[in-house]
């Protein structure tokens, strides 16, 4: 007796950008299908170091499953990805290994600081503990909680999928861009 | 019979006599402190002794006191005899201006990183290791944080507000980027 | 080995590469640096270089009363925060003199088994993750998700729990609590029987781990392993049965031992601490079931001095009021004294050596923490092996970063 049928009817499909559609093509502005295509296959980067790991590897098994963001694969080499996840508490002799890991990163490149301890040291305010990972790197999503939940965790991913969005193609090349590298450090 | 700690204590005082001085059990785990040129003498023999059997280093750490002129750092040393389910404690107490005490890494494999570790928070230099280097901060570390007279916080930091984290003595506050 | 390539010594060809095997690698779980001189594939020789998170956890202790102390244990092994939380008050309750009810001690011991239970679940997955099979941590992990759900029932967090309080726990088990305890205990013992056929007769995965990294009884007792690594290489040491706390000793359960002590062995001792644990938490909830009335209410020691009061007594009744100020402040004083207090964490004897001097704060606290001290053998275990097999040793070892570096 075969299992009947059942569609999930609940599924969000990815809209198809504005544009001028006629018999067999779609023309459309470039910058929305490059950020389409950007925002649904980010793969990140797990700078997995404490806890929040943990948690992230939560968020990657099959019950929050990072993958239907299009993060299937997540990397270990800076080379092959787009966002580098920064999940856990980042001493300062852990600093240099980071900054040369988002050296590495190829453009277009985001950072996810999840949890309090990236984002600003924690609860660990002490002499060896790096007070935030913005001290070292530009970082363009803060994850609070201690561990944030997966649920956090896809929020900012969404979170990031919409900065991916608005982009365009242009920043990495602006001024503007390259002053805030600048300021960092990272030429 | 049964080992107790009254058994070992007497095995030890037969042994060292007055040198051993400070007896005591608190929470029921026999507590002693040894000079520290005699603190391999003693880990050798609990570890030797038939009777006595201490073969297994459960815990190297030191304490720092800075009021006691002269013996400021103490190294205390677990030891457990797994066999007759006996723990020992001995603390070996060393002045802060020359604080040398023989590394027990020659007997006891797992006191390796341990007397690092000691090394690295106190200060306490243990002669006969193999690689006294730091271990878990970094090697540029200039000083020995656990000790009493350095605070937790890194001194370095200029984007905290004092005045917010009641300091009265709020420094200048200048927001990074 | 036979088609190695025999070079003569002083050969310019026959020299050692130095291979970083960094703190960023996706194998290694946690931040481990190892710098390996090796002959080709084969490893000659390792140097490990920890500290790559250290957080000065006892720094940090020196200046926190005692209940803010066990956010920070939380951290220490996280994938069993509730062991260490438990460990931390336990530790407490030594020196503060404090004895608990038997319910109390049945409850913690249903936590604690519940953390190890779901920190062998990762380390077991994760060995498998790395010998190549990924789908045994996708199963698996759903059962983590189920243990999670019973920490929030109680304690209201998944990871950090900061469970419980001196003298027992926040509230008490409600009736979800005990029912999602129930479905764990009807799901999961199917789950571990389909991972363990999956993984412990099968011809690939036993080759992979068997030989590797093994270590003899003599040379891991003189390391100061402990825990499952210890026992895999043939000693029956287990701090609950030799330091009995929280009334383990009313309990039936074995301790699995191993013979070589390589990662085979290691696989298997893990699996069958947690059948053991199931056990545990069976008989623990028998025994929970079998207080009535009153005594079922019970869930934490009668101490008001350390024991946050209730909340209406504390609006309503002056000392109360009091007591719920000086906990919450900080401003208990500690007696004078110096315990030192084990427990059995999932990767070995996880000890707290406290110094009080009567002040609000520890004048130390130092955690004894296992993977620190059996991470040093890892060099020896490694050595004249090859690269993959130093990725399975490192992972089979069950190395929480955040326990190694406090």
């Amino acid at each position: 007796m075969p299992r009947p049928v059942q569609y999930n009817n609940k599924v969000k499909f990815e809209g198809i950008p504005e544009g001028y559609m006629g018999e067999g093509f779609m023309a459309t502005n470039l910058e929305k299908m490059v950020s389409m295509a950007r925002k649904n296959s980010l793969w990140p980067l797990p700078f997995a170091t404490s806890c929040c790991g943990i948690e992230f590897m939560a968020t990657m098994a099959s019950h929050y499953d990072i993958a239907r963001f299009g993060s299937e694969r997540v990397g270990f080499s800076p080379r092959q990805c787009d966002l580098l996840m920064v999940m856990g508490t980042i001493a300062k002799k852990m600093g240099p290994v980071l900054k040369q890991v988002y050296t590495q990163m190829a453009e277009p490149r985001w950072v996810m600081a999840v949890g309090a301890c990236a984002s600003s040291g924690g609860i660990f305010d002490s002499y060896s503990v790096l007070q935030g990972i913005d001290q070292i790197i530009p970082v363009d999503v803060y994850v609070p909680g201690c561990a944030p939940r997966p649920e956090a965790i896809l929020d900012g991913l969404m979170k990031v999928q919409e900065l991916v969005n608005k982009e365009g193609l242009r920043r990495r090349h602006s001024q503007q861009y390259k002053e805030l590298l600048n300021s960092y450090g990272i030429n | 019979m049964a080992l107790t700690n009254d058994l070992v204590k007497q095995a030890l005082i037969e042994k060292f006599g007055d040198a051993l001085t400070d007896w005591g059990e608190p929470y029921d785990m026999l507590t002693f402190t040894a000079p520290k040129e005699l603190n391999l003498k003693v880990l050798q023999f609990l570890y030797d002794e038939e009777t006595l059997k201490f073969r297994f280093l459960t815990d190297l750490q030191a304490v720092h006191f800075p009021d006691n002129q002269g013996a400021e750092l103490a190294v205390v040393y677990h030891l457990h005899n797994l066999q007759d389910n006996i723990r020992l404690r001995f603390k070996v107490f060393t002045s802060i201006d020359n604080p040398e005490v023989f590394s027990a890494t020659a007997l006891y494999q797992s006191a390796n990183w341990m007397e690092r570790e000691t090394y690295d928070f106190f200060g306490v230099q243990f002669v006969g290791h193999p690689n006294l280097i730091r271990i878990l901060n970094v090697e540029e570390m200039d000083y020995f944080p656990l000790r009493k007279e350095y605070p937790v916080e890194d001194q370095t930091r200029v984007d905290k507000d004092d005045e917010m984290f009641g300091r009265l003595h709020a420094k200048n506050v200048k927001n990074h980027e | 080995m036979s088609n190695h390539i025999i070079l003569p010594d002083g050969s310019l060809e026959k020299q050692t590469t130095t291979l970083n095997l960094g703190p960023t690698h996706p194998a290694t779980h946690g931040v481990f640096q190892n710098i390996l001189e090796m002959d080709g594939e084969k490893i000659l020789n390792a140097t490990s270089t920890v500290g790559y998170i250290h957080r000065a956890f006892e720094k940090i202790a020196e200046r926190r009363p005692l209940y803010q102390i066990t956010p920070l244990t939380d951290r220490l092994n996280y994938c069993s925060s509730p062991i260490n939380n438990m460990g931390w008050h336990i530790a407490c309750e030594k020196i503060l003199k404090i004895s608990l009810p038997k319910r109390v001690d049945y409850l913690r011991i249903i936590i604690m088994e519940l953390a190890r239970i779901s920190d062998h679940l990762i380390c077991n997955s994760i060995v498998g993750v790395d010998s190549g099979a990924y789908s045994g941590f996708l199963y698996l992990m759903q059962y983590r998700e189920l243990i999670y759900e019973i920490y929030e029932e109680v304690c209201g967090a998944r990871l950090t729990t900061n469970i419980g309080r001196i003298g027992g726990f926040e509230r008490n088990f409600t009736d979800t609590a005990f029912r999602k305890l129930e479905k764990f205990l009807d799901e999961y013992p199917k789950q571990l029987k389909e991972f363990e056929n999956l993984f412990s007769r099968n011809r690939i995965f036993m080759e992979r781990t068997m030989g590797c990294g093994a270590i003899s009884a003599e040379r891991a007792l003189n390391y100061g392993f402990t825990g499952p690594n210890l026992r895999a290489a043939g000693v029956d040491y287990d701090v609950r049965v030799h330091t009995p706390y929280s009334s383990y000793q009313d309990f039936d359960f074995t301790i699995p031992v191993g013979t070589t002590g390589d990662c085979y062995d290691r696989f298997l001792v893990r699996n069958a601490e947690m059948w053991q644990s199931l056990s545990l938490i069976k008989q623990a909830y028998q025994k929970v079931q079998e207080f009535k009335g009153a005594e079922a209410e019970v869930f934490h020691a009668d101490s008001p001095a350390y024991y946050l009061p209730p909340k209406q007594d504390v609006y309503t009744k002056m000392e109360e009021m009091i007591y719920h100020f000086k906990i919450v402040m900080g401003e208990i004083d500690m007696p004078v004294g110096e315990v030192y207090s084990p427990v059995e964490g999932a990767n070995g004897e996880l000890g707290f050596y406290l110094v009080c001097d009567g002040g609000r704060t520890p004048y130390r606290l130092h955690f004894r923490r296992p993977c620190f001290i059996y991470y040093q053998a890892f060099p020896e275990l490694i050595r004249n092996g090859m690269l993959s097999d130093a990725i399975i040793t490192m992972s089979s070892l069950n190395l929480i970063a955040g326990e190694l570096d406090a």
